[in-house]
């Protein structure tokens, strides 16, 4: 799932800094994900694993490094599961 | 302004058992903030005084900000361990409202104030140099001011920034250009934003705060607007040196969202609506005065009074929902980044700017030829100019735009209750 999130940042964070580069739990905030490359970021999550982000689990926290948004998708579908 | 004492609970009248201590003295702390709203509407008296010198002269409100260090008003945020009185947020917008009804410009600076002392407050109770910072605070009654802004295109898009924090030994020295600071000559520190590094991405920014004797201010561009002309927002380079441990450890991505979005955009809100109150204040003394003219009838422009009092009813709903929805989301601060939380604020701040506006605007059809005067007791005009700076003040199309990036997932939440 990792991987997949890594190709996910890379065509859509737009960081400027290369994806490979970053550990799994390095701030990508501070890495320069912006606000809208997050969005563009959850768009291609909710596409890629088919899913829907709730309103309450749209925040900072689950989208500030690879694994909190590893643990966020899995939170997600074993809700659904 | 002292902190609310502890109490014990009286004995009950059975005489049975000792008394038990009260941990939190809610009627204490009630009475204290009580006493601090009373202390501003002191300091709005004065500051009503020079609000038209203020005005005119596009001068900064010495006398009001002499009167509010006087009755210790500007500590008031800063907790009880740091020797503050520990004001809630709903009190501080409070005296917000009642400086604004006199004077707009002594409560935008009061509430720019409040603003970066929050920054304090939220992140910094266990930073040593801060911590002793913010006790200075509420003993010499700093006044604090706010470099966000930035020349070379950055403007007022306050999470980006050009210039970064240059490491020299146990110092930092950090130079920005073309900054608008308002109040900056009169304040006795400035929080400042900058990169990391100068080489870090221009979003991972620190916010350093740096007191009067260790930075210049070189004047660029002088603030001469159509309002709020009196909070004195002249453009400069700012030039400082100061001990690293200045710098707050929090990144300011994390201060932005967590405590200055809310505080901003909810005392901003608080400020208009005492343009707006004093507006519909105004009105009322006019329709007042037209009833006595003639006993047994209606003035015409009672009506509108009676419209107008509704828009202000639904403004001042807005701000105690806000404030309230903030004070249950403090303290979680996965709530306070969520893209509701922002969402929420970004629209108080449109809904309030754009509220003054109306307000103001609909004043005038009731006060008249008395509004539209400058030299009439009910005039409007200052009220308008001031109230015109709320869209513009982070233009509301920033605003809005920031809002529109996120409802490519964003879902509202359509409970009542929340």
């Amino acid at each position: 799932m990792k991987t997949k999130i890594r190709e996910i940042l890379t065509k859509t964070a737009k960081l400027p800094v290369d994806v490979a580069t970053l550990r799994d739990d390095d701030d990508l905030f501070n890495a320069g994900l912006t606000s809208f490359g997050t969005v563009e970021l959850m768009m291609a999550l909710e596409e890629a694993f088919d899913l829907e982000f709730p309103d309450k689990m749209m925040n900072r926290r689950n989208f500030a490094s690879i694994s909190g948004i590893e643990q966020a998708l899995q939170s997600i579908l074993s809700e659904h599961a | 302004m002292a902190a609310p004492a502890l109490r014990s609970q009286p004995a009950p009248e059975s005489g049975a058992g000792a008394p038990a201590p009260v941990l939190v003295d809610f009627a204490g702390a009630a009475a204290a903030e009580k006493a601090m709203i009373a202390a501003a509407r002191k300091v709005a008296k004065i500051a009503a005084e020079h609000a038209a010198d203020v005005d005119a002269n596009s001068r900064f409100p010495h006398e009001a900000f002499e009167a509010l260090k006087r009755e210790r008003l500007l500590g008031i945020m800063i907790p009880a361990a740091q020797g503050g009185a520990q004001a809630s947020l709903p009190t501080i917008a409070e005296i917000c409202s009642v400086l604004s009804q006199a004077c707009s410009s002594t409560g935008m600076v009061y509430a720019m104030h409040q603003i970066k002392a929050s920054s304090l407050v939220v992140h910094c109770g266990d930073d040593p140099w801060h911590a002793g910072f913010m006790e200075r605070i509420a003993r010499e009654q700093l006044l604090l001011a706010s470099a966000t802004t930035e020349g070379g295109g950055v403007g007022g898009d306050l999470r980006s920034s050009v210039c970064g924090v240059v490491r020299d030994g146990e110092d930092f020295t950090l130079e920005k250009e073309g900054c608008l600071i308002s109040y900056g000559a009169q304040a006795d520190a400035i929080l400042i934003t900058a990169r990391r590094t100068p080489e870090a991405p221009p979003s991972d920014q620190v916010m350093a705060v740096m007191t009067r004797d260790q930075y210049r201010l070189e004047r660029s561009h002088v603030w001469d607007t159509m309002g709020m002309r009196g909070t004195c927002s002249d453009n400069f380079t700012f030039a400082g040196r100061a001990p690293l441990p200045q710098v707050i450890p929090t990144p300011f991505a994390e201060i932005a969202a967590q405590s200055m979005l809310a505080h901003a955009h909810l005392l901003w809100a608080a400020i208009w609506y005492g343009i707006a109150a004093e507006a519909v204040a105004r009105c009322e003394s006019f329709v007042r005065t037209e009833a006595r003219k003639k006993p047994g009838s209606t003035p015409p422009s009672a009506l509108r009074l009676a419209e107008l009092l509704a828009k202000l009813q639904q403004f001042k709903a807005l701000i105690v929902a806000g404030l309230d929805r903030y004070e249950r989301a403090r303290g979680d601060a996965d709530e306070l980044s969520s893209m509701g939380f922002v969402v929420a604020m970004n629209s108080i701040k449109i809904a309030a700017s754009q509220s003054v506006g109306e307000i103001v605007t609909q004043a005038f059809l009731i006060c008249g030829i008395q509004g539209y005067r400058n030299d009439s007791p009910l005039s409007l005009a200052r009220l308008m100019r001031d109230a015109l700076s709320a869209p513009i003040m982070i233009n509301n199309d920033r605003i809005l735009g920031n809002t529109s990036n996120l409802l490519a997932v964003y879902k509202h939440d359509s409970s009542l209750s929340r």
